[in-house]
Order: structure tokens, then sequence, then C-alpha cells
């Protein structure tokens, strides 16, 4: 049953379930790590299983043959996440190393000033 | 040419109110202790007197005198008009006649004279002053700064009220400046406002006013409201319209005179029936006039005059309201000569002779009966009184009760007459004996004697005013100003005797009064200055006065001799003067239906000679037998008065207690208004009070009450609001960790348990699991 569940073929549900699981580790990176380079990391995990999602869901399987178009808006918007993801990259590892030269560490905890 | 003579007066008017004003403002600056204030009221009141002489000369090149019964007219007009309602006109005007002139120059030379007198008699008042009849609380004598210039002010303020009342053209404007001589009274009286019984006589003197006055304001109003206006006369053309009181009056007894002869005539028709007939060619002008005085019946016209000279009773200090009066020499001598002898006090006889026309028979039988008691009462008071200046007091009582007795019978230029003598004379009296009490230091007459040696000017001129009020003379050639005047009122109270038998008592009582008048003066001359000297300090301080009051004296005793006279080969004299604006009363004979028939008899008549000759020679034997009687009493010394004193004891002690008329007054008036007053203090301290700060008190409780509901609710509400709010924030901010991680995992667990509710109750998880 098992194999038999492995080696069916796969459907969107697969895609969205491998979504889930790095959306769920990059949650769990994100809240679990003090390090500001392993929370980015966190954050680039959720992005890419939002990725996976959207692309899982502009698959053609979900819609009625021949209705659909060119069944590539999911791709589009990941390449737009994928960019998005970048430019985030670039802003925030600035801001690590900003955070890292004033306060010599990478521990965001350790830069709680402004909580009153 | 006529506008100029409204002007002088107006300047004559105003010059002392000017002359007050500044005094007002600066009178403590204007040189050492105030002398300055003391020339300019004499220089205003001067000028004043110059400009009333050139109006009164101005008048007589315009109405020569001497035209006999000749009514020379009356120049009248407002200067200032206040309101008017219809034909009621509230105004500020003049009403001049010739007795207007005379009196404006009669006042004002007096007041000039008395203003310089001033400045010897008050010259202790220019630097501080030891009051020797006030004693403080330490034994000593008051010493208190002088009051120079505030005793000119007064002068000032009183000389232009005087003639204020004495040019005005309506009964309102007379009122007003009526209450402002009272109060100018009021305040000479008490200028020793330290002295306990100067206060008193100053209350006493207004408060006594006000009760004459209440009628004077009852009379105001009757007129007012029968005849629509206040003036007297209106001038020019709008008299047509809005004739004056004398106009309405005089033909509203026209009308009633009509009425009763054509009732008289044929008592078969009815009488308004008749009246018609005649007026009615006349139409409306008659028929409006009729409307006009409808209310005018001759018992209100007659209690509208009676009511009026209330006020002239107070003023003038007539029985039975003449109390005031001798208390009222507690003011300043110069005081008591200007203002309570020679002007203010006549001003009652001045307005009975302006309202003249206004005055019914019945009214001046009683203005007559009035002056007759009040002669009388007050001459018998003098005999007996020994201060000096109240001996001139009851004497100056007593010549007003002579003037209102002669307007009263009919006397209406020999009642006037006397006012303008008596003026003089007794303002000469009222100065020497300031000139006395000034060199002795004391008003007690026992106290002096046989001060003729040191003040020979004084006795000389006293001795003029005591021969002048007595009416010396030799009958029918020539005598003193007093003569003139008393015989005038006597002859006219003989024909009104010879015609109302029943009232020629007031002929013998005024006679008998002459005489009477000629023993109180000589009395008090031979007591103050024949004999010898009875208190040896008195005699030896005594002294004769500085050259101001000598000067103010010898003019004032000339005037007392020759102001009865009339200038050498014509007919001009005072009594021609004031025979320019000889008036007649409302009614001749009296309109009541009584038991007696009145007449007031013409004035002309008493001219006659032979009545002058009887009349003349009786007073002049009666003067005679008083100058007797205080001859041989004081004079030579030939009866002892103390024996006759002793003798009958019951009428002195009568007299010395003025008839007891004050005692009553005090036991029915003073005391029970006392009483009253201190009943009703009771009750205002004991329980209006009681309520008022109970009901404070009560108040305040409440508040209590209401203070501590604000701040236990609406203020405990408000804060316990605020304070949660607080709590509120403070526990909320542990929330805020500032840590990104827990805010994710928040996030997380709420966007896990947003699923898990969705999926139970919006079935959210269904659908996804059919999909």
């Amino acid at each position: 049953m098992l194999l038999a569940g492995i080696l069916s073929p796969i459907t969107v549900t697969h895609y969205l379930v491998v979504g889930i699981i790095l959306f769920v580790c990059g949650i769990v990176c994100l809240v679990v790590k003090r390090n500001i380079i392993a929370m980015l990391i966190g954050v680039e995990l959720i992005l890419n299983g939002a990725n996976i999602n959207l692309v899982a869901f502009s698959s053609p399987q979900l819609f009625a043959s021949g209705t659909a178009p060119l069944l590539l808006d999911g791709q589009v918007f990941a390449l737009f996440v994928m960019i998005l993801a970048a430019a985030e990259a670039a802003v925030a590892l600035a801001i690590a190393l900003q955070f890292y030269s004033r306060f010599g560490t990478v521990d965001v905890d350790q830069g709680g000033q402004l909580n009153g | 040419m006529e506008a100029i003579l409204p002007q002088l007066l107006l300047a004559a008017w105003l010059l002392p109110l000017l002359s007050f004003v500044v005094i007002l403002l600066a009178g403590t600056r204007m040189g050492e202790g105030g002398r300055g204030a003391g020339y300019l009221a004499t220089v205003a009141v001067g000028v004043s007197c110059v400009l009333s002489i050139i109006a009164l000369a101005w008048w007589l090149v315009h109405h020569p005198l001497g035209g006999h019964g000749g009514h020379s007219g009356v120049l009248t007009g407002d200067w200032y008009t206040l309101a008017q309602f219809e034909s009621l006109r509230f105004s500020v005007g003049y009403y001049v006649d010739s007795l207007t002139l005379g009196m404006f120059v009669m006042v004002t030379f007096i007041a000039f004279w008395i203003h310089v007198y001033s400045f010897g008699y008050m010259h202790e008042e220019l630097h501080d002053v030891h009051d020797p009849f006030v004693t403080g609380a330490d034994g000593r004598n008051l010493v208190r700064p002088g009051r120079f210039h505030r005793f000119y002010q007064y002068l000032s303020l009183f000389c232009f009220s005087m003639l204020g009342l004495v040019v005005a053209n309506n009964l309102f404007m007379v009122f007003a400046f009526w209450e402002l001589v009272g109060i100018c009274s009021y305040f000479l009286i008490g200028f020793y406002v330290e002295r306990p019984s100067a206060t008193l006589a100053g209350n006493k003197a207004f408060i006594v006013n006000r009760v004459g006055d209440f009628g004077m304001i009852i009379g105001l109003a009757t007129f007012l409201f029968a005849c629509g206006t206040l003036h007297y006369a209106m001038p020019g053309n709008a008299s047509e319209h809005h004739p004056g009181l004398f106009t309405i009056v005089k033909d509203a007894t026209n009308q009633l005179q009509d009425k009763s002869n054509a009732a008289s005539s044929d008592a078969g028709m009815p009488t308004n029936v008749g009246h018609e007939k005649a007026g009615g060619s006349s139409g409306l002008a008659t028929a409006n006039k009729i409307e006009r005085h409808r209310a005018l019946t001759p018992v209100l016209l007659t209690l509208a005059g009676l009511a009026l000279f209330c006020g002239c009773i107070g003023k003038s200090a007539q029985f039975p309201l003449h109390v005031w009066l001798p208390d009222a020499m507690e003011g300043p001598t110069p005081v008591s000569a200007l203002i309570h002898a020679a002007t203010m006090v006549a001003a009652g006889v001045y307005l009975v002779a302006r309202i003249y026309p206004l005055l019914t028979a019945d009214a001046l039988l009683v203005v007559a009966l009035v002056g007759t008691i009040t002669l009388f009462l007050a001459a018998t008071m003098a005999v007996v009184a020994t201060d000096i200046k109240r001996v001139l007091a009851y004497s100056t009582i007593s010549q007003l009760g002579y003037m209102m007795l002669g307007l009263g019978v009919g006397g209406w230029v020999a009642g006037l007459f006397h006012l303008f003598t008596h003026a003089f004379f007794k303002a000469l009296l009222f100065l020497g004996s300031g000139s006395v009490i000034h060199a002795c230091g004391t008003n007690e007459m026992p106290a002096m004697g046989g001060l003729w040696r040191k003040m020979p000017w004084t006795a000389a001129t006293m001795l003029v005013g005591c021969l002048a009020i007595s009416g010396a003379g030799i009958p029918l050639v020539i005598g003193l100003s007093g003569y003139y005047s008393k015989d005038a009122i006597l002859a006219q109270t003989f024909l009104f005797h010879r015609i109302n038998p029943l009232f020629g008592w007031m002929f013998y009582v005024a006679l008998g009064v002459a005489g009477v008048t000629a023993f109180y003066m000589f009395r008090l001359w031979f007591l103050v200055f024949w004999g010898q000297p009875r208190d040896e300090h008195v005699a030896h301080h005594a002294h004769e006065s500085p050259r101001t009051m000598v000067a103010a004296l010898v003019v004032l005793a000339v005037l007392s001799v020759v102001s009865g006279w009339t200038v050498p080969g014509t007919n001009w004299g005072i009594t021609s003067l004031l025979e320019q604006s000889r008036v007649t009363p409302a009614t001749e004979t009296g309109t009541m239906q009584s038991a007696v028939a009145l007449r007031i008899p013409d004035e002309h008549a008493s001219h006659e000679h032979t009545i002058h000759a009887w009349v003349s020679g009786l007073a002049f034997l009666a003067a005679l037998i008083g100058f007797g009687i205080a001859a041989v009493f004081y004079g030579i010394r030939w009866l002892d008065p103390e024996d006759v004193r002793q003798r009958f004891r019951g009428v002195w002690e009568l007299l010395a207690q003025r008839w007891y008329i004050d005692q009553i007054y005090d036991a029915v008036f003073v005391r029970n208004v006392l009483r009253l007053a201190a009943v009703a203090a009771w009750i205002d301290r004991n329980i209006i009070d009681w309520l008022a700060d109970h009901a404070a008190l009560s108040v305040r409780r409440l508040s209590q009450w209401d203070d501590w509901i604000d701040r236990m609710f609406v203020d405990g509400a408000v804060n316990a609001l605020a304070a949660g709010i607080y709590d509120m924030g403070i526990r909320l901010r542990r929330w805020q960790v500032g840590k990104i991680r827990v805010y994710i995992m928040w996030i997380v667990i709420g966007i896990v348990a947003l699923f898990i509710i969705g999926t139970i109750y919006l079935g959210i998880g269904a659908n996804i699991s059919r999909g």
C-alpha cells in the first residue's frame, strides 16, 4: 500500500506536501535560530516553499483539458518571487553587516535597544 | 435786545457754579490754607452781583418805574430743554420780571458782603483748628486741618442754587434747586462735623424739610396731573397751544365764576346748557380748554396750592415745621446770616409769591393763619432765649411769619417788601452777632454786657439793625426800612380785618408782636452792649472785629436804613419795583361753601391815608412800649428780670421750652420712630439674620455633601477608568517583547488557530479536503 502510494504518479498534492515541508522548515528556522544569517536562510526557505506552491497550482491537472491557456502563471510568479528574494537578500545582508559592525555579533537578541 | 437779559442772568447764575467746581477740584491747592478759594468765590459772586445790577438797570430803562398798577410783563423762555412729552416739558429756563431781578440783586449783594465778612470770621480755618467744643478720648481738644476752602465751596454752591431757584420758570426746576439749597444748608449747618450738636442740627434741618417737601411733591404731581405742565407761563407763540400754569388756572377760575354767575342768574336753567350756548361760537378752542382743566375743581386747586405751601412751611420754618431753624444756628454765623436769615429761608416766601396766581382765597387764608401763629410763637420764644443767635433765629421765624401773613391777606408787595428789608437788617444783625461771638468766644448773652466800649462799630450797627427790625420811625414822616415794610403788612392786615371781621384777631396779634419784637431786640442789645461787663474774662478778651467784618456791617447798616426809602422827588423804590410784577390770587373770594364769607382785599386799598395813619401810629406805639419795657428791665435796670422770672415761673418755663413743641415732636414722632426702628432692628438681628445665617449654613452643608459626592463618585469614576486603562497598558506592554521570533511564533500559532477554527466552524477544511 505504501509502495503503491509511492509509486503512484506524482500529483499536485505531492508538490504541495514538499512546499509545506519547505515552508515549515523555514518557519522553524526563523523561530529557533538567533543567528541573523540563519534567519535569512529560513526566510529563503519560506519563499521557496511558496514558489513551489505557486508552480504546483499552475499545473494543467487542475484544469479541464482545453480550457487552460498557456499555464505559465505560476512559473512567472515564481520568477518574480526569486527576483524579490534576491533583492531582499541583498538588503538583508547589508543590514546583517551593519548589525555585526555595530554589535560585534550576529545574535539578533543582542539588538534589543529599541525595546522599551 | 431782549436776548441780552437772559444771557446776563445766565452768566450771573453760573459764575458761582464755576467757582464751586474749581474749588471742589483744586480747593486744597489754592494758596496757603485755601485762601485763594475765598478770593475766587468772592470775586465770582461779586461779578454776579454786578451783572445782576446791570440786568436790573437794563430792565428799568425799558420798563420805567412809577406806572401804577401797570404789569410790566414777563420775559420767559428756556435755556435748555431736558425732555418734552407732548405739552409737558422739563427744562431749565428763566422767568424774569422785576421780582426776579430784585431777588437777584439782593441775593448776590448780601452774599457778596457775607463772603467778604467771612474772610475775617473764618480766618481760624486757614490753619489747623483747635475745636474747644470737641474733646477726644484722651481728654484733649480736637485739632483738625482748617476747612476754609470747603466753606467757600459750599457758599458758592449755595449762591448758584439760590439764584437757580429764583430764576426758574417752572416748578420742576424750582423743586430741583429747592433741594439743592436744602443740601447746602445741611452741609453748612454741619460744617463743624466733629461736634455732635452740629451734625444733629444738620440732620434735623434736613429731615424736617423733607416733611414739607413731601407735601410739595404732592402739589407738583397734582398740578402735573391737572394741568399737564409745570411751567409758570410759556413764551411767545407756544402759549397758544400749551399755556402755562397761570393761564390754565386763570381760565379755570374764570369759567367757574361764569358758571356760578349763570347759576345764580337763572337758577331754572341747567347751567352747563347755558354755558354751552354762551361759548358755542368759539368752537373747538373752548372745548379744548374745558377738556384741559376738567380736573381742576376749586377744592383741588386749593389743596394743590396748600400742598405746595407745605414745602414753603418747611423751608421758611413756619409753624409747625419751625423747629429746625433755631438748631440750625450751630453753623458758622455768616451761614446763619446768608442762608438762615436773608435768603434761603426767604425762598419759601418767594415761592408763595411766585405761585400766587395758583392760590385760591381759601389757601391764602391758611397761609395767613400759619403766618400769624408762627410770628406769635416765635416772638414769645425769643423773649426768654439767652443764646444771642437763637434770639435772632426766633426773630427770623417771626419775621418770616409776618411775610406769610402779608402775602396771605393779599399784600403781595407788602410781604415781598418785608422780605427785602428783612434780608438787609437781619443779615446785619446776624453779622453783628457774629462779630460779638468772634470777640467773646461765647453765644450766651448773660456773659456779655458793656461791650459797646470795646466794639463801638458793632454796637452802633447792631443798634441800627434793632431799630430797623422794630420798625422805628416818625409816623408818616420817615423811618428805617422795617418801619415801611412792617407798616405795609399791618395796614393790609387791618384792611383784611375790616372786610373779614372773623379774622380780625390776626391784626391784633401782628400788632402786639410788633411790640414784642421791639422788646426782645432791645433786650438783646442792652444785654450785650449796655451796662457793665458781667464776665471779666469775656470782657477782657473782647476786641473790635477786623476791617473786612466791619465793612460788611456798615454797608448792611446803611442799606437797613435806606432800603425802605424812595428816591427823593420820585416814587422809585423797592415797592414800585415790586409793583411792576404784582399778581392777583387765583380767586379773590372764598370758593368753599363755608359759613364764613372770605374775601381777599385789593392791595391798593390799603394805601389809603387814614388806614396808614392809624396803623403807623398803633405800630409805633406798640414798638415804643416794647422798647420801654426792654429799657426798664435791661437798660436802666429799674426792674430786675429775675424777679419777674420767679413770679411767672410757669410762663417762663413754657417759653424757654419753646412751648414744648420740640418735646411733643420728640414724644410723638422721634421716640416712636426710634422705637419702631429698634423693633425693626431686633427683627432684623434676631429673625432675618437668623434666617440668613441658617440659610447660609444649610447651603454650606449641602455644598459639603456635594463636594463629597463629587470627590467620591464623579472624580472616582474618572480616576477608576484612567487607572484601569493604565493597568491594561502595563499588562499589554509585556506582550511587546521586541523579539521577532516570538512574534513569528505567535503569527504561526494564530494562523494555525485560524485554520482550526475555520475548519471546525466554517468548513473550509472540508472544501480543501474535497478538492
